[in-house]
Parts: structure tokens; C-alpha cells; sequence
């Protein structure tokens, strides 16, 4: 784990070495002050010499000025190695995740990646952030002051190696005992927020099933949980303060008694005594510094997890080997295909698929939710590969292609399809980045789409906002089915594309496609049966496997299933042609 | 102490700090909230801080005493008589150990009174939450409305239980340091007061030049998260485009300029440490040399002790103060947080004047009475005003009166409504998105009350029944199912909670959902999560169904709740529906036009209007706009 992500330091290596390396400098400084300033007792107040006082005084304003510059500088580049170690790490998981097939992004699912593209890295910026500077710094403050303790008394500086470890591991401990305590704090905060947000988004439920009380127990429920649990960690972090502060006075206590007797004897000077209490307290600080940072990296560390599952997913599927560039047709053909989601033969959703289509042909595929409709298309530009079988696109089996040239050539209008911020162009250029005005405009009347962009006032300037909000469902079908015009493929399919276009207009897109792209093969998924009942074949789909193949005619005769379908439609409408 | 950072704390240090609008009233109600429960637990609190702060001053001029008290006097009479000294630490000790025990005793009874405060905040909130009427929920975003049990509560909790205590503690301690070093010396407070006023300035300086970055680091994490979140979720379009490198590049663009923004926030708040603690070193070098050079010049009152504990002393000085100007703004925040919470909590709650009630009936001697038990018969208790009370039998009668509406005074988006359901009756609605027949279902159980007009439910006046009974009388089917986190079970008993686990089963029979939930992995047990991940939208409108018929009210609403099955399904669950519809007046809302075909009456709505009524024969027949409709000549709504 911490290799992969020791990697993303990349070019951030020096300013990550220079953070810890100015703060120690800063720190052998600060430990240098006390015993000056002994100096300046002993020698100069003590012996009445104002030489000694302004000399030494000047050298520890001279030592002060240069301990700031290098915290500063420890300060920025800590910031900008823990700011380049978050960028690298998002950029690296970013770009990875482009890398991704289908079945990679299934795995995680999308509200998984964006945590960990975004929270996850804040933690573990702020972890870096730590490490390359306090996390340094305690430590090393801890052992300067210590050697200094020595260097003046040792015989008192036994007096901190003796409590110094009490402290720690008293701290520790504290912070070990209350940490999982708080994990289970968290998590009982998601299970309160997740009731919140579901009677946020389901209070119509709520208010009309008259269950206001029912959730208010739910809801006091969890918050006396975390009532319960926050307290029990907070009373077990309570005794840190006094933990410390007892640790302290003692230490105060001792250096005084044993101090005065060691002056007493000739064996230490009263400025070194004040200096040996400085370094008690920074000795102690560091210890109570320490526990703090031990705790926050502790907490990152799931983080951490998180984000190295998705550096170490590797892509399940790769360029084929022979790398072909060109699509000869539009044929495809799909020999006894098996596939699962999940890579194995128990939970097929596909079983024993076996056809093909002549290049220009139309394929319509029915059948009701679950059949496997949309997994069937997915194989053809390779979005999966099949589990069992073999699928041929012009002629050629689809794992040996080059992955863009393929997906170039088909071009799949998926289901729950996505428009981006930007301008209705930028959005149809993803189809083919070099379009004209003029190829926009064609592609967007053979989807009737542009008759609707021009009644915008910024016609195909008009800006789309996140998730398309600001066009209806049957706009936003349709500006997707232009875009994927635009890559003028071979192969096109459209999953339940018009779905929420009316019938006339759906008419009016089969028509224009019938006249304009009559070479393309297409693959038309639909609900309607006036979609597909025009198509040269459909295939009629049922629980997986192939119910039957025909044209409308031969299936509305001899198929129950598509009858069925049909039947349950014409009570609704009537076909109107 | 810093405690680890609660739930919504993570990155909270890149919020922009939010002022409130009324610092004091707010303040003040905050501390009425924790003065109502835990008065003697604060007034206890302040008593021990007290104590524990004029230890610890006390415990930095020991070494004063210890200097000039017993040290200096055995080292010029050459005594070594140690029992004086020995009991100077004794009584030291005795203090030490006095602010120790406060300081524990406040920490703990701080914990109970912070999550105390904090737990009735919550539930009150909470409990108002439920109260509130449902034009809050649409007209306020969830995110905002839940920020505040997450963001606002955690800085309240920070604040309550840290922020408060310290500046008390810091502000104790500054006052006694400041008595102890004015008693001492006061030229050497001087220079502390000098420099500490020197270390406040340099502070407020960086903190604000830092903020202007901290600005502009908030502005491009918002704009890197908004990129992530709007790529990931339409990652499948990125790859079938072969987009990716594109998005890489864009990625990559925006991904600099944080690292930048970041950089240079960072590095104000880092340098801020070091440039505070060495001017805490500087400070105490200048006292050395200035106490020196006082001492030396034979300024009286100056000794070594003195020195000695001044440097001490300032140190407890800075400290403190470098606190507050760091609790200050936290503090700050946490009083915008509270401000938003109070204001969900004073906001006015649904109003409901109605006073007829539901009861379980029967008939004795021909007559209608109220009974204990379950009878199958319902029956609406009416008390009037003269002191009697009339009993209507509950049937499923529903009539609205040229009603009018408008979600504001401005706009009116329902137009002289009138609809006669008789008991048992089948209504649908149809037309375009925004035609208002959403509208109408959410007049019949008041989620929104009426501009003009009448409803009458059995001939009583909705406004005369109570909210609760009268919602209990109608059922509702929604296509945003809502499920909540549970199990199956659980689910559908939503709709009744009494009922047995039989009626359970039955209801999701009825509703055809009984076969897909027994493959379920634990069939009936299978618990639901994130409003039922893993289900098809179809099946979860089929335990929205369920639910519904397990409340089993003599009406209900259908807002296109088969909207997501696909039409063989819903052939086949329509059976259950259709029993399910049996013998109740029921409301559907349907763009699927085979969903409603079968209706008593059929409403085509257009411009919040109803411009043509009848059954689906006499409607096409009048070629209007229903049989455009039915044609496929105008576009239906989108899913």
C-alpha cells in the first residue's frame, strides 16, 4: 500500500525531503535557546556583566530570526509537497479510472469513486501535510531537548527518560482505547444521517402514511447511540489533560527539589535550572503532539486503503493483440455467447446467444425488464467481454481489435445516457471532435433534434448544465442520438433511446434514418412496439436467452411472448398506421 | 486539546468562514439552551476552571519562590536546612494536585453537558423536521437542510465542548498571569504587553492574507469535485466516446490550478506555527536581556527569581492568547452553524385546525356508533359546536369545487377545479409535464392547502378533519418509491405497522411482488439499502404498491406508479391492481395511456386546467387532445 501511494510523490520527492529537513533544523535551533539564555543568567545577570547579556542576547535574536526562516520554509514546502502529493494522487486515480472497462467501474460503483477522488484525498492530504512536518518534529524535538537535558544535567535528565515513557504510553493508550470507540461514533453518524436524508427524500411517504412519530423514534434511536458512544470516547480523551498536566507538575516538583540540592552543592547553576525546565515542558509537549498526529494518521489510514483498491485495479480489458485498426463492416454475428457480470457460469444473464446481422441491416430486440437486452448490445463494442463465446464484428472477433478503432465504429446510444456541462456543440463534438456547423446540423435533424435547439435563443450555443438538467428527457434522447451520428459508425445502437420521445417524432428518426445512413447497421432496444416493428429481424428476449427471431409479422403469428407484448400495448394505442 | 476531527469535520478546515447574521441573539439563546438543562453542571464547570487556571499561574511562580525564597537564601547563609523547602513543594504539590483534579472533574462534566446540548438540539430538530409542511421540503434543498445535522451540529459540538471551556480558561488565565506579573514586575510586563501586541498583529496580518487564498483553494476544489462528480457518473459516455484522454487533459488543466490555490493557502497557515512560536522565543529572549540589563543596573525588585518566573509567566501568557485568537474564529463559525439550526427549529410547523376524527364503527339498531374493536367499518367523528357529535360513514366519496391553487400568491397554476369521485370510482389524469396533475393529489391530503374553492371527503370539508386522519383515509403510490433502509418486511409494513406478517405476504401477493422477493438472498428479510440498491425501479414500484395495500385506505392516489414496469409486467400486475382498486375511489396519473384506459372518468389537463373529461370511448370520439394524445401526435412526458 504505501509504495503504490509513495509513487504518487513523484516530483513533490524534494520539497517532501526539504519539509522534515528545515523543521529539524528549526527544532535544533529552539533547543539551543534555553541554554543560551542559562548562559545569560549565570554569566551575565548573575556575575553583573552586560557584556555577556547584550552578546549572548544579540547571537539568540540572530538564532531566533534564522529558527523562523527555516519553519517557514519547512511550512511551504509542507504545503506544497502535501498540495503535489493530493494533485498526483488524483490525477493518478483519475487516470487510471479513464483506463477502466465497464466491469472495473461496476465494481466500485460512482458514488464510490467520486469519495475517493475527492474526500479521501483531502484526508490524506492533510495526513502528508503531517507527516513530512509535525510528525517530524515531535519526534525530533523530543530527542534534541532530551540530549540537551543531558548535556546540562544528566543526572535530572533522568528524571524526564524516567517519566517521559510513562506519558507516551499513558497517551497512547488513551488514544488506542478511544479510537475504535470513535470509528463506531462515525459510523453511527452515517446510519443518523442516512435517516435524515431518506425522510428529506421521502417525507410525502412519511407524511402520508402518517409516520411522524414511527421516524422520530427511529431518529432518537440512533442519536442516543451516538449520544452514548461520543461520550463514552470523549470521557476516555478526558484524561488527557490531566494525564499530562500531572506528568508535568511533577516533573516541576522534582527538578525543584533535586535542582535546589544540586545548586546547593556546587553541581548546577540557577540559570541551568531554569533552562531545565524548558526543556521539560518542550520534552513533554512533543510526547502530547505526538499522540495527536498518532491518532490523525490512524484515522487516514482507511482512506488510504480506499484510494490504493482503485491504484492497484488493474483494467480487465486491453487492446487485442492483433490491434486491428479498421472495421470492414457493419456485420456483426454472435457465436453461442454466454455472459455474467460477475465472470461466472451460475448467474449467466446471458446464455447460448447465437446470430447475425448483414451490414445496414435493423435489428430490433424486445423483452421485458431483466431479459438481458442492454447486456447483449454491450458486447458488440466491447464494453464486456463475453463469458463464454465468441462475438465477430466485421468479420473479425471483437477481442482483436484495436478498443477506439471498434468503439469509433459502433456507436452505442446507452440507456442512462449523460450530456456535460458546456454548450449543446461542445456536447455533439464529443462525437467527432472536427465537425462542421454544417455535420452538427445534419446529424441533429436526422435525430429531429434540431428544430427544438433552435427554438432556444442561443440555438446550439445554449448552455447544458450539469446532468443535462435544463432540456426534458425526449431533448436529451435526442441530442444523444445526434452525437452519436456524429461519429458516422458502421454499427449504431440505440438502448431504449427514445423512450421518452413521442411516437411521431421516433417515427420521424426511424424515417430519416431509413433515408439517410441506410448502410448502418442498427440495433434498436425498445420498450414500444411501433420501435422495432419496422425492423427487418427482432429478436424477442426472455430471461437471457434468444425466445425467438423473425420479422413483426412471423413473430406476432407464431411467438407468444411478443403477442403478449404487443397485445398489452394495443389495448393502450392503437397502432396508427 | 484538539480531539480527532468529528464526522463533518474532514477538510472542514476549507470552509470559508460564514458569519452570522446576528452574533448575539444567537450567543445568547445557545447559552439559554445549555442554562436550561445544566445550570449548577456550568455553574460547577467555571468554579473548577477557575481553579485549575490559578494552579497552573501559581505553579509558573514557583520558581520564583523557589529562586529567591530558599535557594538564594541557603546559598549566602550557607544553611542546608531542607524541611522549609521540602514543605514549600509539599504545599505546592497540594495546589498542583487541586488543578489537576478540577481540570479533570470540568473536562468530564464538560462532555456531559456538550453532548447533552447537543443531543437535544438534534432530536428537536429533528422532531420539527417532522412537523414542518411539505412546501418546506420543496422549496429548500436537502443538501442545505442537512448540513445542519452534519457541518452546523459538529462546529456547534467543537464549540461547545472546546471552544467554550478554553476561552474561559484562557481568559481566567490571562487575567491572573497579568495580576501576577504586574505584582512582579512592571517594566517586564511592558515588554510582554509589547510584544504580545506585536505577535496579535503579525497574526491577523497572515491569517488575513491567507484567507483570500483560502477563497480561491475552495473555488477550484469546487470546480475539480464538480468535474469528478460530473465525469464518474457519466463515465460509461466517456468510454463508448473514447473520450478519454480528452477528460484526461481537462482533468489534468483544472487538477494544476488546485495544487497551485492549495500551495499557496497551505503555506500561510503553515508558517503561521513557526512565526508564532519564535516570536514566542524572541519575546522571552528580549525579557532575558531586558531583565538583565534592569537586573544588572540595580533596578530594585529585579532578581533572578524574578527573571525566572517572568519567563515562565509569559509563556503562560502567550499561549492563552494565541488560543482565543484561534477559538475566535471557530467560534465564529460555530455560531453561523447554530444560527442555521435555530432557524430550521423556529420554523412555523404544518398548521392543522381540524378536529374530525377516524374511528373504528359499527352499526347498532341500524345506527352508526363509535367501537373499541376493529370492525372493517370506518367512521368519521364530526363533534359540533353545539356539543353533539354526528357519525359519517367512511366510503371513498371525493369532490373538489371550482378549486383554485398556487404554490405562490403570484402564480396560480390550478384553475377552477371541480371533480365528483363517487365511492369506487376510477379518476385518471392526463397531460403534458407542468399540466398540474400532480398538483391535484397534493390538494387531496393537504400537502398543500387550497387558494379557492372546496374538497370534500364523504361531504365533510377537508379543512375540518384532522391532517393525520385524513391521510390515513388516502393512500398513496408514488414513482419516486422511497424506500427506506430496512428490510423487505419492514417495507411494506410501513404502510400499517400492526399488520400481521400474513397481511404482509397478501398485500405483496396482490401486488405481484411476492415472487421477486422470494428469490431474494433472504427472501422477506432481505434488507434494503440507499432507497433499494439492487432492485430494478420496476420491482421497488412493486413494493411501493405493496406498501400501499397494506394500509388498505378507502382511497388512493396512483402518481404513475406502474410508470417503470414494462407493459407485460404491468398486464400482469394489473390484476393485482385492479383488486387492489376494487370497491375504492382511486386517482391515477398515468403517461402511459393503457395504465388509465379503463377509467370511470378520464381528466385531460392542460395549463392547469381540465379541457376535456369523459370516458376513453366519448374521448376519442370528441378528437380532442386526448386523442392526439392517444395518437402519439404530441410528446408525452419524460420519465
Amino acid at each position: 500500500m504505501l509504495k503504490k501511494l509513495a509513487q504518487c510523490i513523484g516530483e513533490y520527492k524534494r520539497d517532501s525531503i526539504l519539509a522534515p529537513l528545515f523543521v529539524t533544523c528549526e527544532v535544533i535551533l529552539e533547543v539551543l535557546i534555553p541554554i543560551l539564555m542559562a548562559r545569560i543568567i549565570d554569566k551575565g545577570i548573575e556575575m553583573h556583566n552586560m557584556n555577556v547579556v547584550t552578546i549572548t542576547g544579540i547571537i539568540l535574536v540572530f538564532l531566533v530570526c534564522l529558527s523562523m526562516f527555516c519553519g517557514s520554509m519547512s511550512g511551504k514546502f509542507a504545503a506544497s509537497a502535501s498540495a503535489g502529493f493530493a494533485k498526483n494522487l488524483r490525477k493518478k486515480m483519475f487516470h487510471s479510472i479513464q483506463e477502466f472497462s465497464f466491469n472495473n467501474i461496476d465494481k466500485f460503483s460512482t458514488s464510490g469513486l467520486v469519495t475517493r477522488l475527492t474526500t479521501d484525498v483531502t484526508n490524506l492530504q492533510h495526513a502528508y501535510q503531517m507527516i513530512v512536518r509535525i510528525a517530524v518534529r515531535s519526534p525530533a524535538m523530543f530527542i534534541f531537548s532530551l540530549s540537551m537535558a543531558f548535556f546540562v544535567n544528566p543526572k535530572i535528565a533522568l528524571i524526564f527518560l524516567a517519566v517521559a515513557p510513562l506519558l507516551g504510553l499513558g497517551l497512547i493508550l488513551i488514544a488506542s482505547k478511544a479510537h475504535p470507540i470513535f470509528e463506531k461514533v462515525f459510523r453511527t453518524y452515517d446510519r443518523l444521517n442516512n435517516v435524515v436524508q431518506e425522510n428529506l427524500r421521502g417525507i410525502r411517504v412519511v407524511k402520508a402514511f402518517v409516520r411522524e412519530s414511527y421516524e422520530e423514534e427511529k431518529f432518537k434511536n440512533v442519536s442516543k447511540d451516538i449520544y452514548d458512544n461520543f461520550s463514552r470516547a470523549e470521557r476516555l480523551l478526558a484524561f488527557n489533560a490531566p494525564l499530562m498536566q500531572s506528568t508535568m507538575y511533577t516533573v516541576m516538583l522534582l527538578i525543584a527539589w533535586f535542582g535546589a540540592k544540586l545548586i546547593l552543592t556546587d553541581q548546577m547553576s540557577q540559570g541551568e535550572l531554569v533552562s531545565m525546565i524548558t526543556y521539560a515542558m518542550q520534552i513533554l509537549m512533543s510526547l502530547m503532539n505526538f499522540s495527536m498526529i498518532f491518532v490523525m494518521i490512524i484515522i487516514s489510514k482507511a482512506s488510504a486503503e480506499r484510494i490504493t483498491e482503485v491504484l492497484s485495479e488493474s483494467c480487465d480489458l486491453l487492446d487485442g493483440k492483433e490491434n486491428i485498426t479498421e472495421v470492414a463492416d457493419g456485420s456483426v454475428e454472435f457465436k453461442n455467447v454466454s455472459f455474467s457480470y460477475y465472470k461466472s457460469v451460475e448467474s449467466l444473464c446471458l446464455r447460448d446467444i447465437s446470430f447475425s446481422a448483414k451490414p445496414g441491416e435493423t435489428i430490433g430486440i424486445i423483452g421485458g425488464t431483466g431479459s438481458g437486452k442492454t447486456s447483449l448490445i454491450q458486447l458488440i463494442p466491447r464494453l464486456y467481454d463475453p463469458t463464454v463465446g465468441e462475438v465477430f464484428v466485421g468479420g473479425k472477433n471483437v477481442r482483436q481489435y484495436n478498443l477506439e478503432a471498434l468503439r469509433n465504429n459502433v456507436a452505442v446510444v446507452l440507456q442512462k445516457n449523460e450530456l456535460f456541462s458546456g454548450t449543446i456543440k461542445d456536447n455533439l463534438r464529443w462525437g467527432n471532435p472536427d465537425a462542421t456547423d454544417e455535420e452538427l446540423i445534419h446529424a441533429c435533424k436526422l435525430a429531429q433534434a434540431d428544430e427544438f435547439i433552435r427554438s432556444f435563443p442561443d440555438g446550439y450555443d445554449t448552455h447544458i448544465e450539469q446532468g443535462g438538467k435544463n432540456v426534458s428527457g425526449g431533448q436529451k434522447q435526442r441530442l444523444c442520438i445526434a452525437r452519436a451520428l456524429l461519429k458516422k459508425p458502421k454499427i449504431l445502437i440505440l438502448d431504449d433511446s427514445t423512450s421518452a420521445v413521442d411516437t411521431a417524432t421516433d417515427k420521424l428518426i426511424r424515417g430519416a434514418f431509413a433515408a439517410e445512413i441506410p448502410g448502418t447497421t442498427q440495433f434498436i432496444i425498445a420498450q414500444r412496439i411501433s420501435s422495432v416493428q419496422h425492423a427487418d429481424r427482432i429478436i424477442v428476449l426472455e430471461n437471457g436467452r434468444i425466445d425467438a427471431i423473425g420479422c413483426h409479422d412471423e413473430l406476432l403469428a407464431s411467438n407468444n411472448i411478443y403477442r403478449e407484448i404487443y397485445n398489452s400495448q394495443q389495448k393502450g394505442a392503437q397502432t396508427n398506421e | 486539546m484538539s480531539r480527532p476531527m468529528g464526522p463533518g469535520g474532514r477538510g472542514r478546515n476549507m470552509h470559508v468562514t460564514r458569519k452570522p447574521k446576528n452574533t448575539g441573539k444567537t450567543l445568547k439563546r445557545l447559552l439559554s439552551c445549555i442554562f436550561k438543562d445544566f445550570k449548577l453542571h456550568f455553574v460547577v464547570v467555571i468554579a473548577f476552571i477557575i481553579i485549575s487556571s490559578v494552579a497552573g499561574v501559581r505553579g509558573s511562580m514557583f520558581i520564583q519562590t523557589l529562586i529567591d525564597d530558599y535557594i538564594e537564601p541557603m546559598l549566602t547563609s550557607g544553611s542546608r536546612d531542607f524541611l522549609p523547602l521540602l514543605t514549600a513543594i509539599g504545599n505546592m504539590a497540594v495546589i498542583y494536585a487541586a488543578g489537576v483534579v478540577a481540570s479533570f472533574l470540568y473536562n468530564r462534566i464538560m462532555i456531559i453537558i456538550g453532548q447533552g446540548v447537543l443531543k437535544q438540539i438534534r432530536d428537536d430538530m429533528f422532531t420539527k423536521m417532522q412537523t414542518l409542511p411539505i412546501r418546506y421540503f420543496d422549496t429548500h434543498h436537502h443538501g442545505d437542510t442537512m448540513s445542519r445535522y452534519t457541518n452546523d451540529t459538529d462546529t456547534l459540538r467543537q464549540m461547545i465542548t472546546q471552544s467554550i471551556p478554553q476561552t474561559f480558561s484562557s481568559v481566567v488565565t490571562i487575567v491572573s498571569v497579568l495580576v501576577a506579573m504586574l505584582t512582579t514586575s512592571i517594566p517586564l510586563t511592558i515588554v510582554v504587553l509589547a510584544l504580545v501586541v506585536l505577535a496579535l498583529f503579525v497574526s491577523r496580518n497572515i491569517t488575513g492574507k491567507s484567507s483570500k487564498f483560502f477563497i480561491a483553494q475552495q473555488k477550484s476544489l469546487g470546480e475539480v469535485n464538480g468535474f469528478i462528480e460530473e465525469r464518474i457518473n457519466g463515465q460509461k459516455v466517456v468510454k463508448v466516446f473514447c473520450h478519454e484522454q480528452v477528460t484526461k487533459d481537462e482533468f489534468d488543466k483544472i487538477n494544476e490550478e488546485l495544487c497551485y490555490n492549495a500551495t499557496a493557502a497551505n503555506t500561510f497557515a503553515n508558517i503561521l506555527m513557526p512565526i508564532m512560536g519564535n516570536m514566542g522565543h524572541m519575546q522571552y529572549v528580549l525579557l532575558a536581556v531586558a531583565g538583565g540589563a534592569l537586573a544588572i543596573s540595580g533596578v530594585p525588585g529585579i532578581t533572578v527569581g524574578v527573571i525566572a518566573s517572568f519567563l515562565q509567566l509569559s509563556k503562560s501568557f502567550t499561549m492563552p492568547i494565541n488560543q482565543m485568537s484561534q477559538q475566535i474564529n471557530s467560534i465564529i463559525m460555530a455560531l453561523a452553524g447554530a444560527e442555521r439550526i435555530f432557524e430550521l427549529i423556529d420554523e412555523p410547523s404544518e398548521q392543522d385546525n381540524g378536529y374530525v376524527t377516524l374511528v373504528n364503527a359499527e352499526y347498532k339498531d341500524g345506527k352508526l356508533c363509535e367501537t373499541e374493536k376493529r370492525t372493517g367499518i370506518w367512521a368519521w367523528k364530526h363533534p359540533h359546536s353545539d356539543g353533539t357529535t354526528t357519525y359519517t360513514l367512511l366510503e371513498g366519496d371525493v369532490r373538489l369545487t371550482d378549486v383554485d391553487f398556487g404554490y405562490t400568491e403570484e402564480k396560480t397554476v390550478l384553475h377552477d377545479i371541480s371533480i365528483y369521485a363517487e365511492p369506487g370510482q376510477k379518476i385518471a389524469f392526463v397531460g403534458a409535464t407542468g399540466a398540474g396533475k400532480t398538483t391535484i393529489t397534493n390538494l387531496l391530503n393537504r400537502f398543500y392547502d387550497i387558494a379557492d374553492g372546496k374538497i370534500r371527503y364523504d361531504g365533510i370539508n377537508i379543512n375540518k378533519i384532522k391532517k393525520s386522519e385524513l391521510r390515513r383515509a388516502l393512500g398513496i403510490v408514488l414513482q419516486d418509491t422511497n424506500l427506506f433502509t430496512g428490510t423487505v418486511m419492514e417495507n411494506i409494513r410501513y404502510g400499517r405497522l400492526d399488520a400481521t406478517d400474513e397481511e404482509v405476504f397478501a398485500a405483496a401477493k396482490l401486488a405481484n411482488a411476492d415472487s421477486f422477493i422470494k428469490i431474494l438472498p433472504d427472501g422477506y428479510n432481505t434488507v434494503l439499502k440507499n432507497g433499494g440498491e439492487g432492485l430494478s425501479q420496476g420491482q421497488r414500484q412493486l413494493l411501493a404498491i405493496a406498501r400501499a395495500a397494506v394500509a388498505d385506505p378507502p382511497v388512493m392516489i396512483l402518481d404513475e406508479a406502474t410508470s417503470s414496469i414494462d407493459t407485460r409486467t404491468e398486464q400482469i400486475v394489473q390484476k393485482g391492481m385492479d383488486s387492489l382498486m376494487q370497491g375504492r375511489t382511486v386517482f391515477v396519473i398515468a403517461h402511459r395511456l393503457s395504465t388509465i384506459q379503463n377509467s370511470d372518468v378520464i381528466m385531460v389537463m392542460d395549463g392547469g386546467r381540465i379541457i376535456e373529461r369523459g370516458n376513453h370511448e366519448s374521448l376519442i370520439a370528441e378528437k380532442g387532445k386526448y386523442y392526439q394524445l392517444y395518437t402519439g401526435a404530441f410528446e408525452e412526458e419524460s420519465e
